[in-house]
């Protein structure tokens, strides 16, 4: 089971590094959301993986998992879920006001355009 | 035990807290209102944040205990020498950016106001924070009200910067989090004084483990600190915010390296066993290369908001020099940095700001252009150049001087001195050639002329001169405040203070994870 979790994260983590590093907006946004699906997972490894055990209390249990690392997970999803978010109207309005989806400062490339397919005109309501 | 004086310390918190949505749900319309509650919230938080520095005096270490959890297993927030400080700090810097919004910044957006307090809320919490994660949680309290202040006005080229600075910061929260959950893995705890206590216990086998966890860690706060080669995000997102949360983001780089310094010394420090002192070889190439990136950008910078930044960075160069030393004289004289770079950094921001209006269509581009109120402008200018650069008389200069005294006694004495005085050089050669083309240079001839431009608002350049004011008067009392610099450095490396303050005296029986 250690190794199986331990290569989803890691999976996780390659596809998000991935994606942050792309040009246009979506994809990096997927990838910061590959990221934090990543980074749950492993906080919620570092209570060390255990199958049918209580976190807090219950009658005759035999052992306890540690119940911090859930906490922490629940903390970060809610954080990483208003980010992503935020992130995605950020991109969005970025995208309607520049017309390009491009993450750089410069003005789209005509090769970026033409890879988007979408001008200003057929994105504004 | 908690007595009443103590929950004193949560108030940094609560006030902006409660003030946040007050302002949202009760004056959303109303933005006399706004501004009324806004500077009254910030005028208390700076008078609480006085009454904590001279509770700090004593040189106590006081933790609070939020809803009185014993230390390991509850929050802990932490008043000392040092998180006084920085409150007392951002205090006086959040007071002066308020009221410059008054002037005019708060009606080219919504909701200025509910953001800002939102942002007292976030940094006050991580300068008060004795616990790794909520220091993630105020990390990220602290970046979503930035976020906010960074788009206020929107505008395409602010929108573009602002995704990108979002995106680094989001993958600079999911490495906090890899780094959290790596020392927790290892330590069992995230209390900054457990883990304090506790890394030096750990086995030989997980000490890489901890190891990796102390580097992810240091990567985050320099990623926050803009120290090289993570430099990068800053110039492109302060030069594209508003010239007033450039102002006040001067303080974010600051809670950078307030956490290098505080987790660093602290848990990662002389005492940690196998990972003592695990950044201090990274700490002082990495600062000399910021302030040379620092000083080339200045140097090479086409806008006065580019040179601006690239001041920032370089400014923190010197700061982490300092800081980089590990020892009471390089973290005094650090401290002293700190306290200068903010005052000066902002003044320089709010320059910028009063300045570009006047200049017409050729903004912030060193090109020749007529400039309205060219006398006045200029030496604000002036001053703001010196402050920043570090000549004499402002205390930049004796900033940097503390930097070197207490170099003097480094292995590395010869490369902090030529960086510090070579880029000191670069960094004067590009503000005066900066203050030359904006204010010397002829304009060209089809210039607008200068009457068509706006008139001066007071309220600026009063708040402009308050913060020049403080650059003042760190330099007239330069002695008194390096003092208390000085034992809040001593009080910083006394880690077991801090460590029997919040734990108790007795060691606990420091059983690792099972």
């Amino acid at each position: 089971m250690e190794m199986l979790v331990a290569s989803a994260i890691g999976l996780l983590t390659a596809v998000g590094v991935y994606l942050v590093l792309r040009r246009q907006t979506f994809p990096v946004v997927i990838g910061t959301v590959f990221l934090s699906y990543a980074v749950n997972l492993f906080l919620f490894a570092t209570g060390r993986l255990t199958v049918n055990r209580p976190p807090i209390y219950a009658a005759g249990a035999a052992g306890y998992v540690d119940p911090l690392p859930q906490a922490l997970v629940l903390t970060s999803i809610v954080i990483s879920f208003g980010m992503t978010a935020l992130v995605i109207v950020l991109a969005l309005r970025s995208f309607l006001e520049t017309g390009s989806d491009s993450v750089e400062n410069s003005p789209a490339s005509a090769d970026e355009a033409e890879a988007t397919q979408v001008t200003t005109d057929q994105a504004r309501p | 035990m908690q007595t009443a004086i103590n929950h004193w310390i949560i108030a940094p918190l609560v006030l902006p807290g409660i003030v946040a949505p007050i302002l949202i749900l009760a004056s959303r319309h109303n933005l006399a209102a706004q501004r009324v509650v806004s500077i009254a919230a910030t005028l208390a938080l700076l008078a609480v944040a006085i009454g904590l520095y001279g509770l700090a005096q004593d040189g106590t270490v006081r933790p609070y205990l939020v809803g009185a959890w014993p230390a390991p297993y509850g929050i802990v927030l932490i008043l000392d020498r040092l998180s006084a400080t920085m409150v007392l700090l951002f205090a006086v810097l959040a007071l002066a950016i308020v009221l410059y919004a008054t002037a005019g910044w708060d009606t080219r957006g919504r909701h200025f106001h509910p953001l800002f307090q939102f942002q007292l809320l976030g940094v006050n919490g991580a300068f008060l924070t004795g616990d790794v994660f909520n220091l993630f949680v105020f990390f990220e309290v602290m970046l979503i009200a930035s976020y906010g202040l960074m788009l206020h006005g929107g505008g395409a080229q602010r929108l573009k910067a602002g995704f990108q600075y979002v995106t680094i910061n989001l993958i600079g929260s999911t490495l906090f989090l890899f780094a959290v959950g790596t020392i927790y893995a290892v330590t069992g705890t995230l209390n900054m004084a457990d883990l304090a206590r506790k890394v030096a216990a750990v086995g030989a086998g997980d000490t890489a483990l901890l190891g990796v966890g102390a580097v992810l860690l240091f990567i985050v706060f320099a990623l926050k600190a803009s120290v090289a080669p993570l430099h990068g995000w800053l110039p492109s997102a302060y030069a594209a915010a508003p010239g007033l949360s450039a102002a006040l983001f001067m303080i974010m780089t600051k809670v950078g390296a307030y956490t290098i310094l505080r987790v660093y010394t602290l848990i990662f420090g002389a005492d940690a066993g196998a990972v003592a002192g695990i950044v201090t070889p990274w700490m002082l190439p990495a600062a000399l290369a910021t302030l040379v990136v620092g000083a080339l950008g200045m140097l090479a910078a086409r806008s006065l908001l580019s040179l601006a930044c690239f001041a920032v960075v370089w400014s923190m160069g010197s700061l982490l020099v300092a800081f980089g030393l590990f020892d009471a004289g390089g973290i005094g004289a650090g401290l002293y940095y700190v306290l200068h770079s903010t005052m000066a950094g902002a003044t320089l921001f709010l320059l910028v700001d009063i300045l570009v209006p006047q200049r017409g269509g050729a903004e912030d581009r060193l090109v020749p252009a007529a400039v309205g109120h060219p006398v006045l402008l200029s030496g604000l200018f002036f001053a703001a150049a010196i402050a920043m650069a570090g000549l004499p008389p402002l205390s930049g200069f004796l900033g940097k001087l503390m930097i070197m005294e207490a170099s003097r006694g480094s292995a590395a004495v010869t490369w902090i001195w030529a960086m510090l005085l070579a880029t000191s050089l670069v960094a004067i050669l590009a503000f005066a050639r900066a203050g030359s083309v904006l204010f010397w240079k002829p304009a060209t001839p089809h210039a607008e002329p200068a009457a068509a431009m706006p008139s001066l608002k007071p309220l600026p350049v009063a708040v402009f001169a308050a913060l020049l004011g403080a650059t003042v008067a760190l330099t007239a009392f330069a002695g008194p405040v390096r003092r208390e610099m000085g034992l809040t450095a001593a009080q910083i490396l006394d880690t077991g203070a801090y460590v029997r303050a919040v734990l108790g005296p007795a060691p606990l029986a420091s059983a690792g994870r099972p």
